[in-house]
């Protein structure tokens, strides 16, 4: 058996070069500025952002989006030109133009280094101007694909009205506590998580990005935060140290296994005992067997873009999958604590080898491992998606996790459908492979 | 700073990276930051390419900002060469390193003494030049590395027995390059003219040493390749042909031109391409007898608007005008840097030029004019449909559906065929559309209801309407047939969203 099947005692992390592909972080705007419907989102940077963000965001681009670039120019690096007079100009445009209730600047990597200074700009202008600007630095110098809402909501929870300013809710301190959910997700999906939460009797006091930004959550000490995705761990630390929540630190609401969870989780915070939800899991489970007959007992391989992979893995090892690695751009292993147990506890149950868990991981390397141990699938990035495909090697593009609604009971099917979606267009396209092509051929020619 | 929604040109390191990709071997390793390898998405899904795009990044970091890149780059350089072995490492500068003013030449200088390849630092400057400006500069720069390199061995270099070509400027992510590529090859092939070597795309950069063996250059598109093939005239005495052959006109002047070429060298008139240029226009190509037809007849005097690369827009001009008889209203390009030539190239064939790289002021311009066709980008495609006119693409910025599987060169006598039915096909359709118009649109008995029983005792709550209303109008029917199937078997009158989750919950709702 191949060195790199064999098994652990516990998770094992390691680290690589770091040298991987994934997304820019401020692709988060193009989810960010659908969500929160009254916003406008200013990526400051070079046309290299924004030849990024037009091409990854596709048609997108051609329904007037409620973001732009302000592109810099030779004369904004060499500070001919006044940052803030040039700023002021473009916002005011904005303003006119649009008229949001909020604009978000994104800092890229380019006012990292010329070091604008963006935070102290933005209360001046806010005033001066009268629209509140909330500033994230979503860089690829520190971050990566999803990581770059990770910044724009620390940043936004900052914004949060506080309990002693809510005078008419004086009496708040006495009530009982209040949960406030964080992360992005189509509200569709919110108001799915919303409904499961109500039938254990527990009220969501608010969202953090709420579809409007005049609608952020009130926050404070009797505030109880839980996260809804694995790459928000600034956004709990902001919430927890400046904002003095109290985080409820879960598994994720990703596959059957882990909303149970994660509902268990609240419910034991909220003194309640949870109802029928065992039921619950198990009749989803129940209607997702056509899917898991085609999954069970293969083998999965993450590359490691969009840090969505650990809870992924843990729903595919319950599904009866075995995974061979779970690349991760950055692993918080504090803030997914809870995801870690749960996937410890589930290798334990369905006993297979737990996954080696590789942070920062190097493409090369990745891709000499994959040819080594012949997956059955591998969930990657599209740069390697086709050459992958070339050899033989089943690929599925991970970018459409994030897209796609894959939170909760509800959307569990969702998830299978697109694990398992290669694996049904093989058995589709398998008379072809075995009446012309040789069983082992690969699309390479040598 | 300006307010920026969309360009039509990449930046500057885009250009670097599809010469270095579109050579066989080569690799480019770019100074960027996480995230900044999106052409290696572009590559692999734009052109289906089965192969790894051979760019890596050496990624600037926090760390590297503090501290500067020391060894990183040299030790990706050189893990590059022990890995892959390419026979030219090519580093590539980005937005982020051109500000950072490292001595990325010193990087260089230090891995190239320790790797078995060459190594090059792109000269490109970011915030100077564009995409093809870039691209243009890397491949002349590629091309005096080896040539030079190859001086100082003081190999002789004897010109090809019979009369040969180099063709420069096929590209990656080019727009039609390689189906271009295959027809300019037959074209020469038909003339007696070989094919010396055909760079960058598929080309080796060892056999650069090949290309002064060639009696002649052909540029077929302005944009990349022009700084070659000056490079080579001066150098080299290689005379050049920067016609594009598009279209019937351009294709004999380029033909003419080869010809001049050739019996300049032979220093006979023995070649003669008369006879050809007329049999090929009269009856391979079908260009010149369907302008002639009846059908063409209707395209008289009929508007269009042409926006696109200089190359394209300004052939596209002439043909629609001089091939076809219909009227540009408007032709414009984004390549600033080259507005002289293509102002000189439309002249007297458009009414008006617009040179910008704004496209809003295209949108603008398009929707004043309102042309019965436009021919441009993905772009002008776009703002046609918002304006309800028909649209065929001509240039690049592309989208995957610019790479057709099937062969469809826009050079050459092939070429003018395909050009003929792009035009034929956008202006038709813009025709049955008014028809459709005049006599009040397809003749479609709207569907009352796709329910077997017309009876219903079902009702939506409003929030159930509401959420009704975010699933996607192709999908929204069969969701609602499926909630109202689910609400009669559990023997539900009142749909809420619940009762529309757990429908779907229900196995294959």
């Amino acid at each position: 058996m191949s060195e790199l099947l064999i098994e652990k005692e516990s998770l094992t992390f390691e680290c690589e070069t770091g040298n991987y592909h994934t997304f820019c972080p401020i692709s988060c705007v193009s989810w960010l500025y659908q969500k929160i419907e009254d916003s406008f989102f200013l990526v400051i940077g070079t046309k290299t952002c924004g030849y990024f963000l037009q091409n990854a965001l596709g048609v997108m681009i051609f329904a007037e989006p409620r973001y732009a670039m302000a592109e810099l120019e030779e004369s904004d690096i060499s500070a001919q030109l006044n940052d803030y007079k040039e700023l002021k100009r473009l916002c005011l445009q904005i303003k006119q133009d649009r008229n949001p209730s909020v604009i978000v600047w994104i800092g890229t990597c380019t006012t990292e280094i010329i070091k604008m200074d963006l935070e102290g700009m933005a209360p001046r202008l806010e005033t001066e101007i009268g629209i509140p600007i909330v500033v994230a630095r979503a860089n690829g110098l520190d971050y990566a694909f999803t990581q770059g809402e990770d910044t724009v909501l620390a940043a936004m929870a900052q914004r949060c009205p506080s309990e002693e300013n809510q005078t008419s809710f004086v009496h708040i301190k006495e009530k009982k506590p209040q949960l406030v959910l964080f992360g992005s997700l189509p509200n569709t999906v919110a108001t799915q998580l919303k409904l499961e939460l109500n039938r254990q009797g527990i009220e969501i006091q608010g969202w953090l990005p709420s579809t409007r930004y005049a609608d952020l959550p009130i926050l404070g000490e009797n505030t109880y935060v839980c996260g809804v995705n694995p790459f928000l761990s600034r956004t709990a630390t902001t919430l927890m140290r400046r904002r003095k929540c109290r985080l409820i630190s879960a598994p994720f609401p990703i596959g059957p296994d882990g909303t149970r969870a994660w509902i268990e989780k609240i419910s034991a915070v909220f003194g309640i005992s949870p109802k029928g939800l065992e039921e619950r899991e198990s009749k989803i489970w129940s209607g997702l067997e056509d899917y898991l007959s085609l999954v069970r007992g293969k083998s999965v391989f993450f590359m490691g873009d969009n840090l969505l992979e650990i809870s992924l893995a843990r729903f595919l090892i319950r599904c009866g999958m075995i995974v061979y690695e779970i690349g991760i751009p950055y692993m918080d292993r504090r803030y997914q604590a809870a995801e870690l147990a749960l996937l410890e506890k589930t290798c334990q149950e369905k006993k297979v080898p737990f996954p080696r868990i590789v942070e920062k991981p190097d493409n090369y390397y990745q891709i000499q491992r994959i040819r080594e141990l012949q997956p059955d699938l591998t969930i990657t990035g599209m740069a390697h998606a086709n050459p992958l495909e070339a050899r033989n090697i089943t690929t599925k593009w991970s970018v459409e996790f994030t897209f796609a609604q894959i939170h909760g009971f509800t959307n569990a099917r969702e998830i299978l459908e697109l694990v398992t979606r290669p694996l049904r267009r093989n058995q589709n396209l398998s008379s072809l492979t075995q009446s012309i092509l040789a069983e082992s051929s690969t699309y390479v020619q040598s | 700073m300006k307010l920026a929604y969309w360009m039509y040109a990449g930046p500057a390191h885009i250009g670097t990276l599809r010469v270095a990709s579109s050579f066989k071997n080569v690799h480019a390793i770019m100074h960027a930051p996480l995230g900044d390898d999106y052409f290696n998405v572009m590559r692999s899904m734009l052109e289906r390419e089965r192969d790894f795009t051979p760019v890596t990044a050496s990624i600037v970091d926090r760390h590297v900002l503090a501290r500067g890149s020391q060894e990183k780059v040299v030790e990706n350089i050189t893990r590059k060469d022990k890995e892959d072995n390419p026979d030219l490492i090519l580093l590539t500068p980005t937005c982020t390193s051109s500000i950072l003013q490292e001595d990325l030449q010193n990087f260089v200088n230090r891995a190239s003494l320790e790797s078995k390849s060459d190594v090059l630092l792109a000269d490109v400057n970011h915030y100077r030049v564009n995409e093809f400006q870039a691209a243009d500069r890397t491949l002349e720069q590629i091309v005096r590395h080896f040539l030079e390199k190859n001086k100082k061995q003081n190999e002789v270099c004897q010109k090809t027995e019979k009369p040969s070509a180099n063709i420069l400027g096929m590209f990656t992510l080019g727009f039609h390059n390689q189906h271009d590529c295959r027809e300019l090859k037959r074209l020469l092939n038909d003339l007696g003219v070989t094919v010396n070597e055909i760079i960058p795309e598929g080309g080796k950069v060892t056999s650069l040493k090949n290309l002064p063996k060639a009696w002649f250059n052909i540029v077929p598109y302005r944009e990349i390749g022009l700084m070659t093939a000056m490079y080579l005239e001066k150098e080299y005495e290689m005379p050049f042909i920067s016609t594009p052959p598009m279209g019937i006109l351009n294709t004999a002047q380029f033909i003419r031109e080869m010809e001049t070429i050739l019996n300049n060298l032979l220093k006979t008139k023995e070649k003669d391409f008369r006879p050809y240029i007329d049999q090929q226009t009269r009856f391979v190509s079908q260009a010149a007898w369907f302008s002639r037809s009846i059908d063409c007849q209707n395209l008289t005097g009929k508007r269009a608007v042409v926006f696109g690369d200089a190359t394209h827009a300004a052939c596209m001009t002439k043909i629609l005008t001089c091939e076809m008889g219909v009227r540009v209203a408007c032709a414009g390009t984004y390549c600033k840097h080259d507005a002289d030539w293509f102002r000189e190239q439309v002249l007297g064939f458009c009414d008006e030029i617009l040179i910008t790289e704004d496209h809003t002021q295209v949108g603008d311009m398009i929707a004043r004019l309102e042309p019965a066709a436009i021919f441009g980008t993905q772009m002008e495609r776009h703002v046609g449909k918002r304006l309800d006119t028909p649209c065929g693409v001509i240039s690049a910025p592309v989208h995957i559906q610019n790479f057709p599987l099937g062969y469809r060169p826009f050079l050459g006598y092939e070429g003018t065929n395909q050009i003929a039915d792009l035009v034929y096909n956008s202006f038709t359709l813009g025709m049955e559309d008014h028809l459709l118009e005049i006599f009040n649109g397809h003749d479609t008995k709207e569907v009352i209801t796709k329910s077997l029983s017309t009876e219903t005792s079902l009702s939506w709550s409003p929030d159930a309407l509401q959420e009704l209303a975010r699933i996607p109008g192709f999908v929204r029917g069969k969701v609602k047939r499926n909630v109202e199937k689910y609400a009669r078997q559990n023997q539900v009158n009142q749909i809420n969203v619940e009762i529309m989750f757990a429908a779907k919950e229900s196995v294959n709702a």
